[in-house]
């Protein structure tokens, strides 16, 4: 479980982040939402403590994130996965030392049994035959999946997904989804992911957080979205043609 | 700009402080240390090549033609120039060659780690970053630059010897034996410690202005820059002043 408490953050004069509450429940998929620029990316980077915020708490469990000592961070950032939003992949290995990379890092298991998770997992997103071409030879869509391969070949307990869908096409973008309820149910993991694709919320968004220029301006589930009041929210959600059929139908 | 000093100085000496954990893995940074040095030293075979063989080329036709006077005997032409070439000549201007070679490639490298956030990445997993990044690059300019040194120390020997050669200026016998005359084993020792000093200089320096690159690929040109300008004003520095120690 994350929870956090009126976190807020600031760059230089800019407020980001303007004091964000909630809880994230293992096994459920949580997902941010809101428009470009709203501080979606600051608050999962903060969450993960690679941005100090400057007021509030962040608590994993019991321990505030803030007065963790070293080792329990480290300790701790071993059950972290993360996709960044542009992926990161580390381009001086191929495809496969990528995913490979965390294993090796971590695990003493030989190296076939680290091979088999590695294409296991490469599989799983959909990869095949990529294994040994570099990032600079493969698509944005394709590094995203990569990305997410590396993130939970350690079978994390929690799982940060910065934007998963942007630039996959739906097919893909369905199967990477799927994929992405399917671990958090299967290991009771604690899932994060950033999105704007509401068609992704409406299909396993579990717990939705909408994010409105760094304040938390609607909290609830995916069904609740359809029927809020809430202005702002509407105007975000319904912008998407789909949407608002879908919502007229149930009217 | 002296808190400016103050502040690049403190944050360079805890980059290197955080360093010194423990592996997370031993055999990965076995590895990525062989790596780097390879890249480091075989990539840098050629340059050091050229440029040892033509100082040393150069050296010894400028040295004869300052020795215009007859009663010099022509041997001190050899031990001029391999004097100049073990304490001087191939220990400090082969560095400034290597910091511009190593430094911009370790800055720019780890500077583009930086700003696509594949640093952050590392950190996220659990990896210690600076160990992980800084070890390996250091450990190795601490090995192949001494190395590359002493070969550029014999090439820059070799090439005053050629030139004396085949510019008729000197017969090589008569070079190796000035050469011999004034050698001291203790030359030697002072310019494998100034390859020492410098190896560190330029990949420690280099991979602190990388790591703290900040913004896009712009930045990362600047930061390769500075990794550079810093590399070379630091090693003519501390040439300065460990000659002012040792010697
Ligand atoms: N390192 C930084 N330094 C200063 N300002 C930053 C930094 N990172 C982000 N910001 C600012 O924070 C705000 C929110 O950025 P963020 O990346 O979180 O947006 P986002 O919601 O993820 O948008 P998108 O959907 O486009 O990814 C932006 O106005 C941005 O300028
Ligand atoms: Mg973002």
């Amino acid at each position: 479980m994350i929870r956090l408490q009126d976190v807020r953050k600031t760059f230089g004069q800019q407020e980001v982040l303007k004091g964000i509450s909630s809880t994230f429940h293992p096994g459920k998929v949580n997902m941010i939402i809101g428009a470009s620029g709203s501080g979606k990316s600051v608050l999962m980077k903060a969450m993960v403590g690679l941005h100090p915020i400057t007021s509030g708490h962040i608590f994993y469990g019991d321990t505030d994130l803030a007065n963790i000592n070293e080792t329990d961070r480290l300790s701790l950032r071993r059950k972290i996965g993360m996709l960044f939003q542009n992926s990161a992949l580390f381009d001086s290995m191929t495809v496969e030392e990528n995913v490979l990379f965390p294993l090796n890092m971590f695990t003493q298991e030989s190296k076939s049994q680290k091979l088999e998770r590695v294409n296991f997992c490469l599989e799983r997103v959909g990869l095949i035959n990529t294994n040994k071409k570099f990032p600079s030879e493969i698509s944005g869509g394709m590094k995203k999946r990569v990305g997410i391969a590396r993130a939970i070949v350690l079978n994390p307990a929690f799982l940060f997904v910065d934007e998963p869908n942007s630039g996959l096409d739906p097919l893909t973008s369905i199967l990477i989804d799927e994929l992405i309820k399917e671990i958090t149910e299967e290991y009771q993991m604690t899932t994060l992911v950033n999105t704007h694709d509401m068609n992704s919320v409406m299909e396993i968004g579990d717990h939705i957080v909408y994010i409105y220029k760094g304040e938390k301006c609607w909290e609830g589930d995916k069904n609740a979205i359809l029927t809020t009041d809430n202005e702002i929210l509407n105007n975000f959600v319904f912008a998407t043609n789909f949407l608002k059929d879908f919502k007229q139908r149930r009217n | 700009m002296l808190t400016g000093f103050f502040f690049h100085f403190g944050r360079y000496t805890l980059l290197l402080k955080s360093m010194w954990k423990r592996p997370e893995n031993g055999a990965i940074y076995w590895q990525e240390t062989m790596r780097q040095m390879v890249s480091l030293g075989v990539g840098s075979l050629v340059i050091v090549f050229i440029i040892s063989v033509f100082m040393g080329a150069v050296t010894t036709v400028q040295t004869a033609y300052q020795l215009v006077s007859g009663f010099i005997p022509r041997s001190i032409i050899g031990s001029i120039v391999s004097d100049s070439s073990i304490l001087e000549l191939a220990p400090t201007i082969t560095s400034l060659v290597l910091a511009g070679k190593i430094g911009s490639n370790m800055a720019s490298e780890i500077g583009t780690m930086r700003v696509t956030e594949q640093i952050d990445a590392l950190e996220i997993m659990g990896v210690n970053a600076p160990g992980y990044l800084l070890m390996p690059r250091i450990v190795s300019a601490l090995i192949m630059v001494p190395l590359l040194i002493m070969l550029s120390t014999a090439l820059c020997i070799g090439g005053g010897i050629l030139a004396g050669h085949l510019s008729g200026i000197i017969e090589s016998s008569v070079f190796i034996d000035g050469a011999r005359s004034t050698f001291k084993a203790f030359n030697v020792g002072f310019a494998m410690s100034k390859a020492i000093t410098y190896g560190f200089m330029i990949s420690s320096i280099s991979c602190y202005q990388g790591y703290y690159t900040e913004g896009g690929a712009l930045e990362v040109g600047k930061s390769s820059t500075k990794a550079v300008v810093f590399s070379c004003i630091l090693i003519l520095l501390s040439d300065y002043v460990l000659a002012q120690l040792i010697l």
